[in-house]
């Protein structure tokens, strides 16, 4: 294309980078915030802290119980995690192979769990939660933060599987394999690629999925997210810095998942989540 | 089944349909969300027409006659139709930048940290970086900007500021992605009959743009209006940052009114739903336009 030279045209690009330089500078520092403040003995009125220090981490470590809390999340995200997996990839393969009467349909019931938002759907379903008896633990945490996982799952694999060649399937049925053989010893060799990133982006939203664990947690099936929340809500109870702690242990879980993803999927794809 | 009708077996004939063994597959993942996303709207729905005491309508009659009720419609919209509006604004002068960058990579994964990482924790963050002796003020001090530190804490300014941090990004990505599926070819057409930027923009890109922009639009205003752990962390939750979902919640937790707190939970849903709708009706009015008159 012909390079545009003219000033109003070399403006307006600078503005837009000056915009977006802002956004990336505030939100570094409010990253930054947190971990100088996690560190700092005091820090009032200054540009920096007095001093530095990392008993805060042990201070929040056993002020809030992070090693249980540690625990239960890990817990309800592998469970989150195997249970999506379970269910989402069989079924994203029956859509991905099968025209079927009522299967835009059935396309809309995987579609709306992801555009309806969370705490929306979830007081009903917190509701529904507390009258059978899950909420409250672990099992009904799990339940809540699978509705919009196990869509996801499909809508991020249909694609996948499409691209596959159906005539490696045809062979192998040819040679007498059920649709169980073809699962484990065709499709899944090919479909690690995908059913790995699909898993780690559900890890990573189940990490951070506040809303839905929120609603449907008792005191011993807290994630790590909802456990900073109510930190955060009685502050004031705890130095100010071991909350600050807390948030960089958090912080911490999530970006280091989020690196690991980021090797097997494009970013755009935690934002994007199926092609329309 | 009566064999006479047709020779052909039952098992073939609904093969032909597409349905056999392999698409039975998709059973369980249908059930769980019957059981575990239908139902309970529907549950929702059922038990909210039976409040606790009063007929049928009473808790939809309660809601709106109680302005400390009624009055979070308004609050919530005040804050997803402005932050909406300044994430797209935003989003689409810095996504035709950004999609002329050979190397997206970096500034997309810096974006996507905010939304990673969610509202409690941006919250968190803001609640030090934002305050009066924050680094936000304390630079905007040292450049002689203001004389006092500006309050952004505890009210409307701190749950919009906190909307767009994680809202841009999400609107930003979503841009970007429906931009680049737009064939470079039609805006190399324009250049080469001599359209300029402002142009190309203008007859182009933008129309064709339009529908994805809806959706986008669509996707931010419902996440930007089921604002919940930051409208109670920034903002003032008893007064100006009083967003529907906390009297939803307040009516579920608080009060242990789950008929309540179901129907402002479909009041939620419904408000969501009419704006939803009206924005993609408008689509429909927007996209054959330029797409019938433009090409033709």
């Amino acid at each position: 294309m012909i390079k545009d030279t003219r000033i109003s045209t070399k403006l307006w690009a600078a503005a837009n980078w000056a915009l977006i330089g802002f956004f990336i500078i505030n939100l570094f520092g409010m990253i930054a915030t947190v971990v100088t403040s996690s560190f700092a003995t005091r820090w009032l009125g200054t540009w920096l802290p007095a001093d530095w220090t990392t008993r805060w981490y042990a201070a929040a470590w056993s002020e809030f119980q992070l090693h249980d809390v540690l625990f239960v999340t890990f817990q309800i995200v592998f469970l989150v995690v195997v249970i999506s997996g379970l269910i989402g990839v069989p079924a994203a393969y029956a859509l991905a192979r099968r025209d079927f009467p009522g299967k835009k349909l059935v396309m809309l019931l995987f579609l709306l769990p992801l555009l309806v938002p969370p705490i929306t759907f979830g007081i009903p379903l917190a509701t529904v939660l507390y009258q059978t008896g899950f909420a409250g633990q672990m099992s009904g945490v799990v339940l809540a933060n699978l509705v919009p996982t196990v869509p996801f799952v499909i809508l991020v694999m249909i694609p996948f599987i499409e691209q596959i060649d159906t005539k490696i399937e045809q062979a192998a049925r040819v040679f007498g394999a059920n649709t169980f053989k073809l699962f484990v010893h065709v499709l899944l060799p090919l479909l690690t690629p995908g059913i790995l990133a699909a898993l780690l982006l559900v890890l990573v939203r189940t990490l951070a999925m506040f809303e839905l664990t929120f609603l449907t947690a008792g005191p011993t099936s807290q994630t790590l997210v909802v456990a900073l929340y109510y930190a955060v809500f009685a502050s004031g109870v705890r130095a100010v810095q071991s909350i600050d702690a807390m948030a960089v242990i958090y912080m911490v879980t999530t970006l280091i998942w989020l690196i690991i993803a980021l090797r097997f999927v494009n970013p755009t794809q935690i934002v994007a989540r199926a092609k329309r | 089944m009566s064999a006479e009708a047709t020779s052909i077996p039952l098992k073939q004939r609904l093969a032909a349909r597409g349905l056999d063994g392999l698409t039975l597959l998709v059973v369980p993942a249908i059930l769980f969300l019957l059981a575990l996303f239908i139902y309970p709207f529907l549950y929702g729905l059922i038990l909210s027409f039976e409040p606790k005491a009063g007929g049928a309508l009473s808790n939809y009659q309660r809601f709106f006659s109680d302005s400390f009720l009624y009055g979070t419609i308004a609050t919530t919209l005040w804050l997803a139709l402005p932050v909406t509006v300044a994430t797209l604004g935003l989003a689409i002068p810095i996504a035709f930048r950004v999609r002329l960058m050979q190397n997206q990579r970096l500034l997309t994964t810096i974006l996507v940290i905010p939304i990673t990482l969610g509202t409690v924790l941006v919250a968190e963050g803001l609640l030090n970086y934002l305050g009066p002796q924050g680094w936000f003020n304390r630079t905007l001090m040292t450049l002689g900007l203001i004389s006092t530190p500006v309050k952004l804490l505890h009210n409307y300014w701190g749950v919009m500021l906190s909307l767009v941090i994680t809202g841009f990004p999400f609107t930003f990505l979503l841009t970007l992605s429906y931009l680049s599926g737009i064939d470079p070819a039609l805006e190399n057409a324009g250049a080469t009959l001599g359209a300029g930027p402002w142009e190309r923009f203008k007859h182009i890109l933008f129309p064709l743009l339009l529908p994805g922009l809806a959706i986008t639009f669509c996707l931010s205003f419902v996440q930007a209006f089921s604002v919940f752990p930051s409208a109670v962390l920034l903002g003032a939750p008893a007064g100006p940052t009083r967003v529907i979902s906390i009297a939803a919640y307040q009516a579920a937790f608080e009060e242990y009114d789950y008929s309540m707190a179901s129907a402002v939970a479909m009041i939620m849903a419904a408000v969501q739903l009419a704006i939803v709708v009206a924005v993609l009706a408008a689509r429909g009015l927007l996209y054959r336009g330029p797409a019938g008159g433009g090409k033709g």
